[in-house]
């Protein structure tokens, strides 16, 4: 599959957990009250509390990379925040390569929430660089096109192997009780 | 124009705020931790992040994390400018105390890996005007940090933009809330009619008009479903809304007199961001030419906000928008 601008990715759907928004915000070191103390954040005029930015930025990264695979390189991440994203909601990601040039593509990416727009972005990304330039190819397989014969037939028997596909999400484990 | 806790005006507050405008936001700063593989690995799982390249390299977009001084601070309060300080202390005091980000841009150069050891120094790229968001009131501050590493080759750059604002009043906020909690009875507050029914979530209410010794005869009118214009006993030029003196000609002698009510749409905008309390954007507002020649601002009723044409005949009703207000609006004749 080759990378053109106006490339759709798919949507990536993103549960706002209590659990996900505290995760992140520690994980980023973002001790801000309004990401993990609901009263805290209700004194300050939010109906409670939503994710913090460096989050947002982080899932958006992913986003592009869990699509163009591990040897995709970021280059660029310019995000706006809109609708915040409140425990309970779900975002899902959207992108489309707004163009494709020498081996980097640029995307344009929406985070939209039961709210509105909670994230407009736009990414610089560099694709593999044993990957010809303007003919791309996603990660999972770019020695494949280098034969188009055998394009077909390596696609269909080599799925699985290369697909960093993740299943076992952390998002199941006992962290469901959040104390309140 | 309003004064601040400060006493400043929105002008006076701003020119102080401008000022700070290329000065340094943060210098000296190191990282707590070295970029390390406990960190990353706890990034990527609250991000859900299953890329291989990790931990071997540290997500990009982590870049600020390795800059952020975390729940004890950075030693000794290092690293941010008595400038930036001062800043964020005459937002505080001019009443603007909450915080929030809104954008964040970085460039990435090189990746980090386990080991290297982040410097970083910052600069205020610019402070905003005074802005009205759904949040509240205040002002935007841009700062840009660079991010480096081991001897001092830059990795990455950080633009970042918060809001700090005064919060607007907390209200019911529009839209879907899956998970939230029943909030608990409010105590009944004495000034308040009781709601119709409990359950019903309150409506914001729309501003009220501000009536005073100049504009009185206006509001009373109103009430009385007459919508009352002055006029000139000098020049006889009509006016509105409700002013002391004359443009015209500057005398204070004046009467009041009634409008027919009928009128055209002299010009109109239409309204979709942002969004006010107790106003369901998009909807229509039009500048009314009166057939008397002078023109208000007006909600029009009875067309869709869309089907609102500059021209458009439109006649004068009053529409009660809550127990308390009255207003004198324009019904459109639809083409």
């Amino acid at each position: 599959m080759t990378v053109r601008a106006g490339d759709e990715l798919p949507p990536l759907r993103i549960p706002i957990t209590r659990t996900l928004i505290v995760a992140g915000a520690l994980a980023s070191r973002d001790y801000q009250d309004v990401h993990h103390d609901a009263e805290a954040a209700k004194e300050k005029g939010s109906p409670d509390i939503f994710m913090n930015i460096l989050t947002t930025n982080g899932l958006v990264g992913r986003y592009i990379t869990d699509h163009f695979g591990p040897r995709a390189r970021l280059r660029k991440v310019a995000i706006r925040l809109g609708a915040p994203n409140y425990p309970g909601d779900e975002m899902v990601l959207t992108g489309q390569v707004t163009s494709v040039a020498e081996g980097t593509a640029e995307v344009a990416v929406i985070g939209k929430n039961g709210i509105g727009h909670h994230v407009t972005g736009k990414v610089t990304v560099r694709l593999p660089s044993d990957v010809p330039a303007e003919v791309l190819t996603t990660a999972d397989a770019p020695t494949v096109t280098q034969d188009p014969q055998n394009t077909q037939d390596t696609q269909d028997t080599a799925v699985t192997p290369d697909a960093p596909d993740a299943p076992d999400a952390p998002d199941a484990p006992a962290a469901q009780g959040t104390p309140r | 124009m309003t004064r601040d806790e400060l006493g400043l005006d929105p002008e006076e507050l701003y020119g102080r705020l401008k000022a700070y405008e290329g000065r340094t936001a943060a210098s000296g700063g190191a990282g707590r931790d070295p970029v390390n593989e406990p960190m990353i690995r706890h990034w990527c799982e609250a991000m859900g992040d299953t890329n291989p390249a990790y931990p071997a390299v540290a997500p990009p977009t982590m870049l600020q994390a390795w800059t952020m001084g975390g729940l004890a601070g950075h030693p000794g309060g290092a690293a941010r400018s008595e400038a930036y300080d001062e800043l964020l202390a005459l937002l505080d005091d001019a009443g603007c105390t909450s915080v929030v980000a809104t954008d964040c841009e970085q460039e990435y150069l090189r990746p980090l890996r386990p080991g290297d050891r982040v410097t970083f120094d910052a600069v205020i790229e610019s402070v905003s005007p005074r802005k009205t968001t759904k949040l509240g009131t205040g002002h935007f501050v841009t700062t840009r940090m660079n991010v480096r590493a081991g001897d001092g080759e830059l990795v990455g750059t950080h633009r970042f933009r918060i809001l700090k604002y005064t919060p607007a009043r907390p209200r019911e906020r529009a839209g879907p809330q899956p998970m939230r909690k029943p909030e608990p009875m409010r105590k009944p507050e004495p000034t308040r009619r009781p709601e119709p029914t409990a359950a019903r979530p309150r409506r914001p209410r729309r501003p009220r008009p501000v009536v005073n010794r100049d504009n009185a005869g206006f509001w009373e009118g109103v009430a009385r479903h007459q919508l009352l214009i002055q006029r000139c006993l000098d020049c006889v030029t009509p006016r509105f809304p409700w002013l002391p003196g004359c443009g015209a000609c500057g005398s204070q002698r004046w009467e009041a007199f009634e409008a027919s009510g009928a009128g055209t749409v002299f010009s109109y905008v239409v309204m979709h961001h942002p969004p006010f309390p107790a106003f369901d954007p998009p909807y229509a507002v039009a500048l009314v030419e009166l057939a008397e020649g002078v023109r208000m601002v007006s909600d029009i009723t009875g067309v869709p906000y869309d089907k609102v044409r500059i021209g458009m005949p439109v006649a004068l009703e009053f529409l009660r928008v809550d127990e308390e207000l009255e207003l004198p609006v324009f019904r459109g004749a639809q083409a």
